[in-house]
Formats: C-alpha cells, structure tokens, sequence
C-alpha cells in the first residue's frame, strides 16, 4: 500500500486485538483512514473508544494485529522492532497526557534525551535544546527537575523533547487533561503554531469535542473500535 | 547510542539507587575478596615451598651412585639399556662437569671426625660428622639468617658449625629445639677460634712393581691419624641441605674442596680395594644444575654413561599437581561467594525494571530500540562488577595482610622466621576483576533482556 504524495498516515482496515483471559478486547477493530500532511486531525471518542489504541499504532508503540498502517513512507506493520525504534527516534514525536518525563533528569536532560538514542554531537545537542525550548517558550529553570515545575513547564518540556530530533508526525495523547484551562489553552495554542509553522502533521487524541473543533481541521470520531465519521472542521476560538 | 551516552546513563541510574547498588557492589567486592584470598593463600604456599626447595637445591640436583656399590632398584624396567658398570672415579666426574647446563659437580662427603676447641672451657674431644660445601651453598636459606661469616674461598682451612654441635663444643646442656641460635656471648666464645680437627687419612701405596700406576690406583693404602687446625667461621641453625638430605646430622662443614684436599677415609674405601685397577672412587657425585628444567636430561644422560642418577624431581611434579588442585578446590570455594553475590546484582537489576519501568517506556517512546535499553543495563551490571572486582581486590588483600600479619607474630613468637603465606600476584588481580566483571554481565543476561523486552505501551500506562 503506498501513500499518495500528500497522504502522512494512513490505515487500512487496522486491526488490534488483545487478549485478556478468556476473553478477546477488540481495541481496534478495521478502522481505515488517512491524515493529510501539514494536517491538524483529532481523533475523538469515549474511553475505550479505541482512539489511544489507534495512536499508539501509528507511534509505532504497538503492533497490528492485521491490516496496514503507513506513515511518512513506512508500512510499520513489516518494520522490525529495532527499525520501529529508529521510526520512533527520527519520524514521530510525542506528547502525553502525563508529561512522561524522566523524574531523575533535569529538563534540559529531558530534552536531550532522545538524542542520545540518535546519536547526535554533543556540540549540536546543545543548540537543538535551546532551540526546542524556544520554540516552546522555556527559557528558565532548564536545570530543575520535573516535579518542580508546574504542569505547564512540564508539558511545554516534554513538546520540546518531542521535537527534538524534528519529527514530521507529532502526536498529542490528551495534551491538556492534566492541566487547567488556561494552560491547557496555552499549550494547544502552542500545537497549532507547531503545526502551522512548521508544516507539522498532528494527530491529537482528545475526549474533549469542543477543544477539538477550536484547533483541528479534522475531526475523527471513534467508538468501540471502529471508525464512526470523520468530517472536515474550520478550527474556531480565541487566537 | 555512543559510549560515553550509555556510560552516563548507566552511571545515573546507579547513583539513582546509590544505597541499593552500593550494597551490591560491596557483596561482589565480598565475593571477589574471598576469592582473591582464597587464592592468593594458595599462590602464596606454593610459592614460599617452592622458594625453600629451590634453596635447598633438592630439585637441581642429581644425585649420582655407581652401579658396582648400588644395584639399580628395578634391573631391566629401565628403558634404557644398560651399559657396563664403570667406577664413579675422577674421569667421570670430569664428564659430569661437561653435561649442558651444570654448574657444579662435588662429591658427597661424610666422614666421622673428632674435634675439641684449641683453647676453650671443654677440652674434651667431641666426635661429629664432617661434611663439605660446595660454594654454591652460600644461597641456602640455611645462611639467610646465621651467626658469623660464610668461607672465605673454596680452600679456606675454615669451618662452620651446627648450632647443636656448638652447644656439645661449649659444654652446654642439650636442648630440644634445635632452632635456636646462641646467644651473642656464646657466639663470640666460638667464632674466630681454632677449632682442632682429628681425622683418619688416606694415604695410598703404590702396589709393588707397578710403579707406572698413577698414585691413586694402588693396590693398599695407610689410614694415618692426622691433626688440623681450622678457624670457626659462622653458626647454622639447620643443615644447608644439598642434593639429597644425607641421613644423620652433620656437625661441621668446610669447604667441599678444602674437604676433599684432606683426603679423608670415605666409607667406600673399603670396597673399592677389593677391586683390581681401581683407584681413588666416589661414593657419591651430586651433580648441581643451573636450572631443574635441565635436570631430566643430565640424568637421562648420566644413566646412559653407565651410572645410578636420582633427582627429586619427579616428586616435584606429583607436588605442583598437588598444589593445583588445592588451587582449583580454594578457588572454587572463593567462586562460591562470587556466585551468591551475582544473584545480588540478578536481585538489583530486577528491581530496577519494576521501579523504572516507567522510566523504560519513555525511553522506547523516544527512540530507545532493545538493544539500548538492553546495554544501559549491561553496563549498570558491568559497572558494578568493576567496582566490586576492584573492591574485592583491595579487601582481599587486606585480609591477606592481616592474616599474614597475624601469622607471622605467631611465627615470630614461636621462634620460626616471619614468611609471605600471602601473596598476590598481578595477574591474580587482572583475573578476579576480569572475572568479576564476567560473572556481572552474566547476572545481568536476564535483568537486561528483560528490560529490553519491556512492552512500551504497557509501560507508560503504569502509574
């Protein structure tokens, strides 16, 4: 299955399946659907919709169970478990709704961290932090740790480290359920520039219509595993 | 991931968990100890046997009989054939001294002699066995620690006692241990002093018409009664073994080539007048070499000539093999502790995953493959068999030199010489840390691939 020039992701009948005791959780059950590049699409749906499933699908965390799934070139069902890691490391970054970052490292160590795994100069490393933490507004506290900054910092750091190494794919897993309106607010606002500047794909899970419809040009919505409509929106709100 | 990224992360994490991983690392530094002691008692035995039996020269030497006085134990065992028996005289040992590699050929002297003190509180003649030295004899632990001065040359009219015969000359009681020296006043009675030397003498006769003989070949000889005066030169506790221990104590010792010019009585005198055309022979040659590695050779050649050769040697084989098995059974034991505290890093390193499981599944999300994940905890594992390794290296010896310190104020109480029993060679240090570090990785196989293995998905849902 090849990607047409302007197509980022996309997934054909999509299948996973999980087993749990005697029992069989299709998670997600054929979902097919493509995400235009420079894209802003928020997958949207209850909890246990399938939508996380589906995102860690196309971060390449998990493995279909059957069907394909194409980012950026790559059909990640026939990767390797050490080529998903370099798909991960250069193709895709990530944002969660818990921040995940080290609580033993520094930010700045934070935001360096996926480089080690790529291997990038020490030298450069330094230059590509400070660039990564301006583009998400941090400029202090850079050698404090995690649990002494405020949620907000946090996110902002971890947007930092997940465009580090300058992904084409940023993937956003409940961006701003951690945090209260207003940095919720800042922190999308921050996404949307990402994604506006940069030419940036996002692909946002969210079970929040509204915060979907204000930045999203997509809309997809999930339930019990499979794909219920998708529909094109004008993102809307305060800029 | 380059290496001093994973030596950082490594290192990180170890300090993470500084109490727990320093427990660990100090349990393989009590593994590594126990075994580094463990061998290095072993090391340090064989070695200071070693030391003393190079010294006595027991395993350089050959110890050479005549077939005419000594039948060889097994006739026709031998491999090699036996030639006709020749006498153990002066052209065979003139043969001996050009065999590759010997450094010495002296014969084994013993004669029974009286001497008395020429001006000393016992003028009482005491009889004592006289035996000589060959020069090479200076190197025998036997001087490392002695009262007075070694000869002054091969021909000195010098003698040196044995510490008991010394007593019997000062007229002092007998004691048991035969270990201890006298006391400086005692000394200073002896050293310096003539001693009187009285001893039979060998004087050969030419056989009636046989005046073309050489003066050793005859057919009788006188034994004479003669009086000599040596100087006392040095006090030895124990007897400077050479070749092989001669049974009985010897009580004076001169110069081997001084001894021989006397022309003493030997015991195979008698014999060797029964035989025709044969004159002065030796009941014993020892043949001292410069290395025992070329003892086997000399004595294979030795036997071929036509003569009984023994060394000790072969004893020494069945010994080294002795010692390398207590060596293996000592490091076993050691490996013992090593192998309990592996499992303490197996331990560490399994629950490092569940505490920084979280911790795994970011990193995975960020682009560590299992291979990263996998060498972080190979390297927390390798860390801390290095450091244990040295740990233990460090601790070993330690106990090494308290024991030996303990020991030897034992020893030195008991009246013995202080010894090295420990000793730590530098390979042995090189191989426990090696070791350690190997036993470490292996601990850390299963934390690592465990790691590696690790569900990203599974992991960043854990809170």
């Amino acid at each position: 299955m090849a990607l047409n020039g302007t197509e980022a992701v996309r997934a054909e009948s999509l299948v996973r399946h999980y087993k749990l005791g005697q029992s069989i959780i299709r998670a997600v059950d054929g979902v097919t659907l493509s995400v235009k590049k420079g894209e802003f699409a928020a997958l949207l749906g209850a909890s246990g919709s399938g939508k996380s499933t589906l995102m860690n699908l196309i971060a390449g965390l998990d493995h279909a169970t059957s069907g394909a799934i194409v980012v950026e070139g790559l059909n990640l069902a026939a990767l390797k478990r050490e080529q998903l890691a370099l798909y991960r490391r250069h193709t895709v970054g990530m944002v969660f709704q818990s921040f995940n970052l080290v609580p033993t490292m520094t930010l700045t160590e934070n935001v360096e961290l996926p480089m080690r795994f790529a291997e990038v100069d020490r030298g450069e490393r330094k230059t590509r932090v400070q660039e990564a933490l301006r583009q998400v507004g941090l400029g202090e506290r850079l050698e404090h740790r995690p649990s002494e900054m405020s949620g907000g910092e946090q996110q902002r750091a971890a947007l930092a480290r997940a465009l580090v190494n300058r992904p084409k794919l940023l993937l956003a897993d409940e961006p701003t359920g951690n945090l209260d309106s207003k940095t919720g607010k800042e922190i999308m606002d921050l996404i949307r520039d990402l994604n506006r500047t940069l030419g940036m794909t996002v692909i946002m899970v969210t079970h929040e219509r509204a915060l979907a419809e204000r930045y999203a040009n997509r809309l997809i919505f999930l339930g019990d595993g499979k794909l219920l409509s998708e529909s094109a929106n004008t993102p809307g709100g305060a800029r | 991931m380059k290496a001093y990224d994973l030596l950082e992360l490594s290192g990180r994490n170890l300090r993470e968990a500084m109490l727990r991983n320093s427990l660990t690392t100090l349990g393989i530094g009590v593994g590594v100890a126990s075994l580094v002691a463990m061998l290095s008692l072993g090391i340090g035995l064989q070695r200071l046997l070693t030391k003393q039996l190079g010294k006595s020269s027991l395993f350089d030497s050959v110890f050479v009989t005549s077939r005419q006085d000594f039948r060889p134990r097994r006739p026709g065992a031998d491999a090699t054939p036996l030639t006709p028996p020749k006498p153990l005289d002066d052209a065979a040992r003139k043969s001996f001294e050009k065999l590759p590699g010997v450094i010495e050929v002296y014969p084994s002297l013993g004669s029974v002699a009286e001497f008395r003190l020429s001006d000393g509180p016992s003028s009482e003649p005491q009889t004592g066995v006289l035996s000589g030295l060959p020069p090479s004899s200076r190197s025998s632990e036997a001087f490392d620690d002695f009262q007075g001065r070694y000869f002054s040359g091969p021909n000195a009219a010098e003698a040196i006692l044995k510490t008991d015969f010394a007593r019997e000359l000062l007229g002092l009681p007998e004691i048991r241990d035969t270990d201890v020296k006298l006391t400086s006043d005692q000394a200073a009675k002896l050293l310096g002093k003539d001693l009187v030397l009285r001893y039979a003498e060998r004087q050969s006769q030419p056989a009636p018409g046989a005046s073309g003989q050489p003066p050793d070949a005859a057919a009788s000889f006188n034994v004479v009664r003669k009086e000599l005066k040596l100087k006392i030169v040095g006090i030895v506790t124990s007897e400077p073994v050479r070749g092989i221990p001669r049974t009985g104590q010897t009580s004076v010792f001169l110069p081997v080539a001084f001894a021989e010019s006397l022309n003493m009585i030997q015991p195979g005198d008698l014999r060797t007048i029964m035989r025709q055309n044969e004159g002065k022979t030796y009941l014993a040659l020892i043949v001292h070499m410069a290395k025992s590695g070329s003892v086997p050779a000399a004595e294979d050649e030795i036997k071929k000539q036509g003569y009984n050769a023994f060394s000790i040697l072969d004893a020494s084989r069945g010994l080294a093999i002795a010692f390398r098995i207590v060596d293996v059974f000592l490091g076993i034991f050691g490996s013992l502790a090593l192998a309990v505290a592996s499992l303490g890093i197996v331990n560490t390193l399994v629950m490092a995953i569940l505490e920084r499981r979280r911790e795994i599944g970011i990193m995975k999300a960020v682009g560590a493959s299992d291979g990263d994940v996998k060498k972080i905890f190979f390297v927390e594992a390798g860390s801390m068999g290095l450091l244990g390794g040295c740990l233990g290296v460090l601790m070993g010896w330690l106990i090494g030199r308290v024991i030996n310190w303990g020991v030897n104020a034992y020893f030195t109480r008991q009246g013995f010489a202080s010894q090295d029993i420990w000793y730590v060679p530098l390979w042995l240090v090189a191989f426990a840390i090696g070791f350690s570090i190997l036993v470490s990785l292996l601990a850390g196989l299963y934390p690592a691939s465990r790691a590696a293995k690790l569900d990203p998905v599974q992991a960043l849902r854990h809170e």
